[in-house]
């Protein structure tokens, strides 16, 4: 596999410690992180000319290597940005320099705030999708299905399944995650019974999800990828708008990804959610606690009114205690699942939207996008329409099903 | 012989300057050739590991950045044996360059705490400038007790 060249631009991970994890995450998808290098009066003139007068040197440099690789001085095949948590001055250099080179180049930009605790792990899916942009254009720019192809999403809370023929969804499955390839293999034959075909006709095979390496070894999928790019194809794929600018969030089981993708490839994405307060495993919360099934919730929350009921989910633990309250104090559960969908679009949107252009058409996927009041609360955060597709639970599984076809031989 | 903290830690030129005039230079050098040399760490290419951050919140509170309590790690130790100090202010990045403006005000902060001798200068942008910098530090690190030269 041709290795993929990675410029970081950073203050403070040598000196946090984890330089080494940073190095170690890029590794493990045949990845080499590089410091470009500049001349000294490079850095006075690069730093001069951007126009964001900075203290720190460190920062200093930062931007003058970005200016080097958006004007072609330095040669790389994606740029990793990277700057302490909590650092004021450095976050407004990290999202400059984001926007400086998604709007300036072609080079994929992740941007990342670390503590001395971010380990390779934390960072895997990041460099994962960094790398799957560099080196896989041509099978991102695939816009149609075709043949006959299975999608496996293995989530952190549900498992999806999905086979496609011809550019059709025709089969769909999905469980709650339990045991990682139990889920795997009941929600495929769901899916399968209802396309009414045999395993052994599938042609390809793609996963992706956090089970998506052990489901994908088991299986020998033909593609096994992170999910911020799945994701992104399978939104724009299925809202139909595969080319120009949009906007896909996707609120999570665990985390919440914001992505800015232009003609169907992710040009800047954010992914993460500070707590669980701001997932959808608080609003599962909020339906037990209300004594309603996760299908109600939206429909109910619609209903009510959301800044009838203090609630900020920053925390989980926080926001369910919110909810007892509001509760105890005689809030309606409608006013109740509302505020709760309302918190956990508040905390997205100023944790992780202000992390990315948003662009419309604004795409909400994954399972939470099924949550009406979740979608609405969104929607009127961002004051725009948002998107919910067909099959939008779905989201991985056709993404990879539809990027899967691009395995079949002869394709 | 003083122990004098040079500003930014990192300059050679004035590292050099001090030990010219017969004191010791607490500079950044000694400390990471120190962690270089460390056996047994893996973590280039300074060899600070998550640990040191957690070393610095004897100087910074856990809620200041990891990458200020990281650099703090390295120069707390030589701030707590400092006799004298030497700040130069706005360097040029060729004479010597710390990479965070918050460990740096930090660090001058706490220098200026210990009520040590503290020589502040400006960078000399002129050759006149040069040698009445260089004259500055020398008539500093003669006072000093025990100065040489």
């Amino acid at each position: 596999m041709n290795l993929v060249r990675i410029a970081q631009l950073s203050c403070g991970p040598e000196y946090s410690g984890v330089q080494r994890e940073i190095n170690e995450a890029a590794r493990s998808v045949d990845a080499e992180i590089f410091f470009p290098d500049i001349r000294l009066a490079d850095i006075r003139e690069g730093f001069d000319l951007f126009g964001l007068d900075v203290r720190s040197p460190d920062l200093k440099l930062a931007i003058a290597r970005a200016r080097a690789l958006v004007e072609g001085k330095i040669e790389a095949d994606a740029v990793f940005i990277a700057t302490c948590f909590r650092c004021a001055e450095a976050a407004i250099v990290r999202n400059e320099l984001r926007r400086y080179i998604h709007e300036n180049s072609r080079l994929p930009v992740v941007s990342y705030s670390f503590t001395e605790r971010t380990t390779a792990g934390t960072l895997l899916t990041r460099m994962e999708a960094l790398t799957t942009i560099a080196r896989r254009r041509a099978l991102l720019a695939r816009e149609v299905q075709e043949g006959l192809t299975l999608g496996v999403d293995s989530g952190s809370s549900t498992t999806k399944a999905v086979i496609m023929r011809d550019n059709q969804i025709i089969g769909t499955g999905w469980l709650p995650t339990t045991a990682v390839l139990k889920s795997a293999e009941d929600a495929i034959d769901i899916a399968l019974k209802e396309a009414g075909v045999k395993r052994e006709e599938i042609q390809a095979i793609g996963t992706t999800g956090y089970g998506r390496f052990l489901v994908g070894e088991k299986m020998h999928a033909d593609l096994i990828q992170e999910e911020l790019t799945i994701n992104s194809k399978g939104a724009v794929y299925l809202a139909d708008r595969q080319h120009g600018p949009s906007t896909v969030i996707d609120i999570g089981g665990m985390d919440n990804k914001a992505i800015s993708v232009q003609d169907g490839i992710p040009g800047t994405f954010t992914m993460g959610g500070i707590c669980a307060g701001a997932s959808g495993r608080f609003l599962e919360m909020t339906a037990k606690r209300l004594g309603v099934d996760i299908t109600e919730l939206g429909p109910l929350a619609l209903r009510g009114m959301g800044r009838e009921v203090p609630m900020n989910s920053y925390c989980i633990v926080f926001g369910t205690q919110s909810l007892v309250n509001a509760l105890a104090a005689g809030s309606s559960p409608e006013d109740v699942a509302a505020a709760a969908c309302h918190s956990v679009a508040e905390q997205v949107f100023e944790q992780q939207l202000q992390e990315v252009d948003i662009k419309e058409p604004v795409i909400m996927v994954g399972g939470t996008s099924l949550i009406q009041g979740l979608v609405k609360a969104m929607g009127d955060l961002l004051q725009v329409e948002v998107v919910v597709p067909h099959h939008s639970q779905y989201i991985g599984a056709v993404g990879s099903a539809l990027l899967a076809s691009g395995f079949i031989k002869g394709s | 012989m003083v122990k004098v903290f040079i500003y930014p830690t990192t300059s050679l030129i004035l590292s050099d300057l001090v030990a010219r005039f017969g004191h010791t230079p607490l500079s950044a050098a000694l400390q990471i050739r120190e962690h270089i040399q460390t056996p047994g760490l893996e973590s280039p290419p300074l060899q600070i590991t998550p640990e040191d951050p957690k070393k610095g919140l004897k100087w910074a509170a856990v809620e200041v950045p990891s990458g200020v309590r990281g650099r703090m790690s390295l120069y707390g130790p030589m701030l707590e044996q400092a006799e004298a100090a030497i700040i130069i202010h706005d360097a040029d990045f060729s004479f010597g360059c710390m990479g965070c403006a918050r460990t740096n005000e930090l660090i001058q902060f706490l220098l200026r705490k210990r009520g040590i001798p503290v020589l502040d200068l400006r960078y000399p942008r002129t050759e006149e400038e040069g040698i009445e910098f260089v004259a500055a530090i020398k008539k500093f690190l003669n006072e000093l007790a025990g100065g040489g030269a």
